[in-house]
């Protein structure tokens, strides 16, 4: 593990840059005045060189993304970045706006010269009061320092909602409606936020930009691997000893993240299984730990990256409890759009209790990986994919612990698995005061 | 928000938001979020009424918004709200302990109130720092690394506060 090379949080850890002063001390803005003396399309082109990849999951070519914006539209057009990072574990984004807001912010300027744009709107998820006060700190320097050269930034703060995450949810609630995903096409490039061309990019994607600008595309395309280029901010959490993010190269094996870095299991425990990408992707088991974290490694074992959120689980926890939490999430989350995952999402949960509660009869396991598969590949937007996906492959991977259930009439763990119990926000008891609260 | 002069701040607060987009539905969430503040934490019939009047919408369109967010509350809550993340990076780490001791403590279940009309409590979605579990959002600021033995401090801060 010697070669760590930091782009996202390059001198994070020996300075403070969230000020202005630091981060210009380290070259920060030299990629921004680069960059404004490049043709847009010059930079396109290195972005496409680069091979940088969409980092909030969906992995899709950045540069590719940018092509796609019209350069002849009547109307303005419009870059907005993503901060709405909620899929369960994945904090990496709250880590860069707390620790490099300037270097989000000269991403955002240098992408919106990229594609002729003078208006950037940054769509902090509400839950990140302190992350949205950083980046206006940082926001208010760089204007003061007549850095932002006519563009404007707006931060617009998400108000509790996952699936404005999904970038024509976010698009619609940027809009001031509830946050439901538009149906696809037209795509955001022709029309996005106000009908108008619109560029959607994740908070690292756009903290990467400014690195690709100083290095050049074909040199930052070294880094990594050739399919996954440049590194990429691992969340590590769950049942690890060092939790917490890691900036690595694209095909570091998921070991290395764990026992290298992370310190391994705690308490003697077992490793039982790995969740590679967030709360919504297939989970892997022990024997695929030397997989490399990359997209391909990935797609060969029918998962993927996701948002680079690896959650480790140990061999206390229950898999049909797991899976439980899993499902009350989306299901909470459902903008309850498209029937299969408004609906399929509440029946994967009263599956799921009836086997947690030892009350399911042997059909009504198949009949879980039916209700999954009413669910995939079936709704305008990915939600309801994302609570079919792991509860499937947790079936599939963990047959045996969901088949205790049902021969033992109850939970094998008998109280004693980590997840025991956990009270959902679907669930709690709901009781407000129906009378005026005493001033 | 009674007041004249106060109502009157709050409508060109909100003017101010909504000149900073295109279109003035834009300033919804935000114009919520602070009327939502300026009625104690939550929005009674007046804040959309008031939100609606600001924006030129109409108030049944600024609660149908409102309704959509986990962070607007359509019915009183307490002076503090206190938010634990039992999401599964949480729930790993024993997020569920620490929401009995703080059930325990202000004597109250989770999506309750306490008498004295003080404290909400109530479990949320991953606040997204799971590194540190659990997460616990107070008043809107995060409390990272929690454990259950360090709820009464918690909830004796709160008292304080």
């Amino acid at each position: 593990m010697a070669d760590r090379p930091l782009i996202v949080l390059a001198g994070a850890d020996e300075r403070d840059l969230t000020r202005l002063e630091e981060y210009r001390a380290i070259g920060g803005y030299e990629s921004l005045a680069r960059a404004r003396t490049m043709e847009p399309q010059g930079i396109i082109d290195e972005l496409l060189a680069s091979n940088l990849r969409g980092r909030g999951g969906a992995f899709f070519s950045t540069g590719r993304k940018a092509s796609f914006i019209p350069k002849d539209s009547p109307k303005p057009t419009y870059l907005v970045v993503n901060a709405d990072e909620s899929e369960p574990g994945t904090f990496k984004d709250r880590e860069i706006m707390d620790r490099v807001p300037h270097r989000l912010i000269e991403g955002c300027l240098i992408t919106a010269h990229a594609i002729r744009s003078q208006h950037v709107f940054i769509y902090i998820r509400g839950e990140y009061l302190e992350e949205f006060e950083v980046v206006r700190a940082a926001l208010e320097e760089t204007r003061a320092a007549d850095l932002l050269d006519g563009v404007t930034v707006v931060l617009h703060r998400g108000a509790g909602a996952y699936i404005c995450g999904e970038e024509t949810g976010l698009l619609e609630s940027l809009e001031g409606k509830r946050g439901q995903p538009r149906s696809k096409p037209p795509f955001p490039a022709i029309q996005g936020l106000y009908a108008a061309p619109t560029l959607i990019n994740n908070v690292e994607t756009m903290a990467t930009v400014p690195k690709i600008i100083e290095l050049g595309g074909a040199e930052y395309a070294k880094i990594g691997t050739p399919d996954s280029t440049g590194t990429r901010l691992f969340c590590l959490s769950g049942n690890v000893e060092r939790a917490g993010n890691y900036e690595l190269p694209h095909g570091t094996t998921i070991r290395e993240v764990i026992y290298d870095l992370g310190g391994g299991i705690p308490d003697g425990r077992e490793l039982k299984a790995i969740i590679p990408g967030g709360s919504s992707m297939p989970v892997l088991t022990p024997d695929q730990i030397d997989t490399p974290l990359d997209h391909d490694a990935l797609r060969a074992l029918d998962t993927f990256l996701g948002a680079a959120a690896i959650i480790v689980i140990d061999d206390q926890a229950c898999m049909v409890q797991l899976g439980l939490r899993v499902a009350q999430f989306y299901m909470h989350e459902s903008c309850g759009k498209c029937t299969p995952c408004r609906e399929g999402t509440r029946w994967m949960v009263q599956l799921l209790h009836k086997i947690e509660d030892g009350r399911a009869v042997q059909g009504e396991l198949d009949l879980l990986l039916d209700v999954c598969d009413r669910i995939l590949g079936k709704c305008l937007c990915p939600l309801g994919d994302a609570a079919a996906m792991p509860v499937a492959s947790y079936v599939d991977k963990f047959r045996d612990d969901f088949q205790a259930h049902i021969d033992h009439g109850g939970c094998p763990f008998g109280g004693e698995s980590s997840l025991e119990g956990l009270l959902a926000p679907v669930e709690q008891h709901v009781h407000h005061p129906t009378v005026e609260l005493p001033s | 928000m009674t007041n004249p002069e106060n109502a009157a701040h709050f409508r060109d607060e909100v003017r101010a938001v909504a000149a900073q987009y295109p279109d003035r539905h834009s300033a919804v969430l935000p114009a919520l979020r602070i009327a939502q503040h300026a009625h104690g934490g939550w929005l009674p019939r007046e804040a959309f009424e008031e939100v609606a009047d600001a924006l030129e919408l109409t108030p049944a369109y600024c609660r149908s918004v409102a309704s959509f967010y986990d962070m607007f509350h359509l019915a009183a809550v307490g002076r503090h709200m206190v938010e634990v993340c039992t999401n599964i990076c949480c729930g790993l780490r024993g997020a569920q302990s620490v929401l009995e001791a703080f059930e325990a403590e202000l004597g109250v279940r989770a999506g309750e109130t306490t008498d004295d009309g003080e404290v909400t409590l109530r479990t949320v979605e991953c606040l997204g720092g799971c590194a540190w579990p659990t997460v616990v959002a107070l008043d809107e600021r995060f409390r990272l690394s929690v454990q259950a033995g360090d709820v009464p401090g918690i909830v004796a801060e709160l008292g304080n506060g």
